[in-house]
């Protein structure tokens, strides 16, 4: 709020204080941010004897050399690609088809299927009972499991529908009517058009849901094949089993070597499994604010 | 329009609500959830008496509550920070650096607190062998185990959750800043006369969601940090539901039912009557 009298003493050093605690934020969050990326970029002995601080050291590319020569994190790539893309145009689908009825206030059973969507929010069967019925679909270890259970989330779709409520009118409608236009004309060739903001913005969610989704995977997939990255990452970040190359090691140095690239390649595997994701955000981030903010109206 | 998503809520939510009830019976695959015969409330006894219930529970709430305690205000405090910050430019940096951890997935987000708490080449231990102290395996070490969740998960989300406070003080009316500003009010007065009870609606409500969410801990980030050392800190109810009821050479899909439905109903109880409360004291509420 700048004001348009001079500052008093008082605003000056709260100021200063705020100044001080903004970059200390800003600090502690850019930091281990800029570590990973620079000891990406670094040598295997430079981060195996931890000379990685703030800027890379001894520059060199051979972690993502190992990333990218790396069968199992490729085809994870391919899979996390496929389910990200196919998930997100069902979700999409499925939402707009729930939200846009529902912001119909004409609609007379819009309050008892809006408990029936809400309910589920708050209540859930668990996860053995829905185990059990994943599998009795015969979805278990299949790319169905990936896109068909999760292709509604209710407070996502809630979103939608607020926005719907608020920015298509009743006198658009009203026109549309009169000139004989169907309903599910009206939200193909009127709502959707005019929807191009939450549409973004649940395109990013649901896009970001799927790309990051691990539960699933991890409960559903045993082929490694379908396998998404994510899995793969907790393969090589958590649990630590890595084939730097298929040959059993020679020498000890080798050995050495080895561990180390080892080491190396997974602050280039962070990054390689985060850019996509962090790439895509500062373009639709004007939409967040709006999005978010239609989320906190209450439904 | 909306048969597909009540055909889909129907199949992928009421229908496990529905199987939810092998929690009161003995699942025998041959003989699907109807056929499978009743065993009443033994699942639940089985539970309430298992040394590991009072061990699931309290970490479940540990983590919790701890999360809720530490996490809760700093979204609030960095809210009020950026919105009276008048370095426009630096305003804009922060919340952008703040905003982008939230889209590292938990995978990646438990690599990197590995590789920074490594007890080799980790940027924590090599800072306390450079002051002189011991390399500590901090994974370890079950007293640990809540601050490394919890902090770390303010690391992450706390820039993000500042969007939805931002929102709501761009909303307050700007005269009543000027009138403010003309009755002589400071920046920390118009903070705490204007900005809170600005933001007041808003903290409720996200009050009430979290508190609600207590009991629903998230298994990815705990299951993922967790090892069979840090174990007696880190199995909470939702990794122990996974372990009796999946991941068992022999699966007890009923008592792994059992615990997620005991769960669900705390969860559900919980919302309901925090609600309550919210509206009794206060006018704002979810319904």
């Amino acid at each position: 709020m700048a004001s348009a009298l001079r500052p008093t003493r008082a605003d000056r050093i709260f100021d200063a204080c705020n100044l001080v605690f903004s970059v200390v934020v800003f600090g502690a969050v850019a930091y281990p941010l800029l570590y990973v990326l620079s000891s990406s970029f670094s040598s295997t002995s430079a981060v195996l004897s931890g000379k990685v601080w703030l800027l890379p050291v001894e520059p060199s590319i051979a972690g993502y050399r190992a990333v990218f020569s790396n069968g199992y994190i490729l085809t994870g790539y391919g899979n996390t690609i496929f389910y990200t893309f196919f998930g997100t145009i069902v979700n999409l689908v499925v939402t707009v088809l729930a939200a846009y009825p529902l912001s119909r206030k004409d609609f007379r059973y819009r309050g008892i299927f809006m408990f029936i969507f809400a309910f589920t929010m708050f209540f859930s069967g668990g996860l053995i009972p829905t185990y059990l019925l994943i599998n009795r679909l015969g979805m278990i270890n299949t790319r169905w499991v990936m896109i068909i259970p999760p292709a509604l989330n209710v407070f996502f779709m809630i979103m939608m529908r607020t926005y719907f409520q608020t920015n298509i009118s009743d006198e658009l409608l009203e026109a549309a009517k009169v000139d004989g236009c169907s309903d599910f004309r009206f939200l193909v060739s009127v709502v959707v058009p005019l929807s191009g903001a939450i549409i973004a913005v649940m395109t990013l969610f649901y896009a970001v849901s799927h790309w990051n989704a691990f539960f699933s995977a991890f409960i559903y997939l045993s082929t490694r094949d379908l396998y998404p990255l994510q899995l793969i990452l907790r393969e090589i970040l958590v649990l630590n089993q890595v084939d730097v190359t298929e040959m059993a090691a020679e020498s000890i140095e080798e050995l050495t070597r080895r561990q180390g690239l080892a080491d190396l390649l997974k602050f280039s595997l962070i990054i390689v499994a985060s850019v996509p994701v962090l790439m895509l955000y500062p373009f639709i981030q004007r939409y967040f604010v709006k999005g978010v903010m239609l989320g906190a109206i209450k439904g | 329009m909306l048969l597909v998503p009540v055909t889909y809520i129907f199949i992928f939510h009421y229908v496990p609500m529905y199987g939810a009830q092998i929690a009161f019976k003995n699942f025998l695959a041959m003989k699907g959830i109807w056929g499978s015969p009743w065993v009443g409330l033994q699942h639940f006894e089985n539970l309430f008496s298992s040394y590991q219930f009072t061990r699931i529970l309290r970490n479940t709430l540990v983590i919790s509550l701890y999360s809720l305690l530490a996490g809760f205000p700093v979204p609030i405090i960095l809210a009020l920070s950026l919105h009276n910050n008048d370095y426009v430019r630096l305003r804009k940096t922060v919340q952008m650096t703040t905003y982008a951890p939230h889209f590292i997935s938990t995978v990646v987000m438990v690599g990197i607190i590995l590789q920074f708490l490594s007890a080799k080449t980790g940027v924590a231990n090599r800072i306390i062998e450079a002051l002189g102290g011991e390399a500590i395996v901090f994974l370890a070490e079950p007293r640990y185990f809540s601050s490394i969740y919890v902090w770390t998960d303010i690391w992450q989300h706390a820039g993000w959750g500042t969007i939805i406070y931002l929102a709501a003080l761009s909303a307050i009316d700007p005269t009543l800043y000027e009138a403010a500003i003309v009755d002589g009010a400071n920046k920390v007065r118009r903070i705490l006369h204007i900005d809170l009870p600005g933001l007041a609606p808003t903290i409720v409500i996200l009050l009430i969601l979290d508190v609600g969410k207590i009991m629903s801990l998230g298994f990815e980030k705990v299951f993922l940090l967790q090892n069979t050392v840090n174990l007696e800190a880190s199995e909470i109810i939702a990794t122990y539901v996974y372990k009796v009821g999946l991941a068992g050479s022999i699966p007890r899909y009923s008592f792994g039912a059992a615990v997620g439905l005991f769960n669900a109903i705390i969860n559900f109880f919980l919302l309901i009557s925090v609600n309550q409360v919210a509206r009794r004291v206060s006018s704002t509420s979810l319904w």
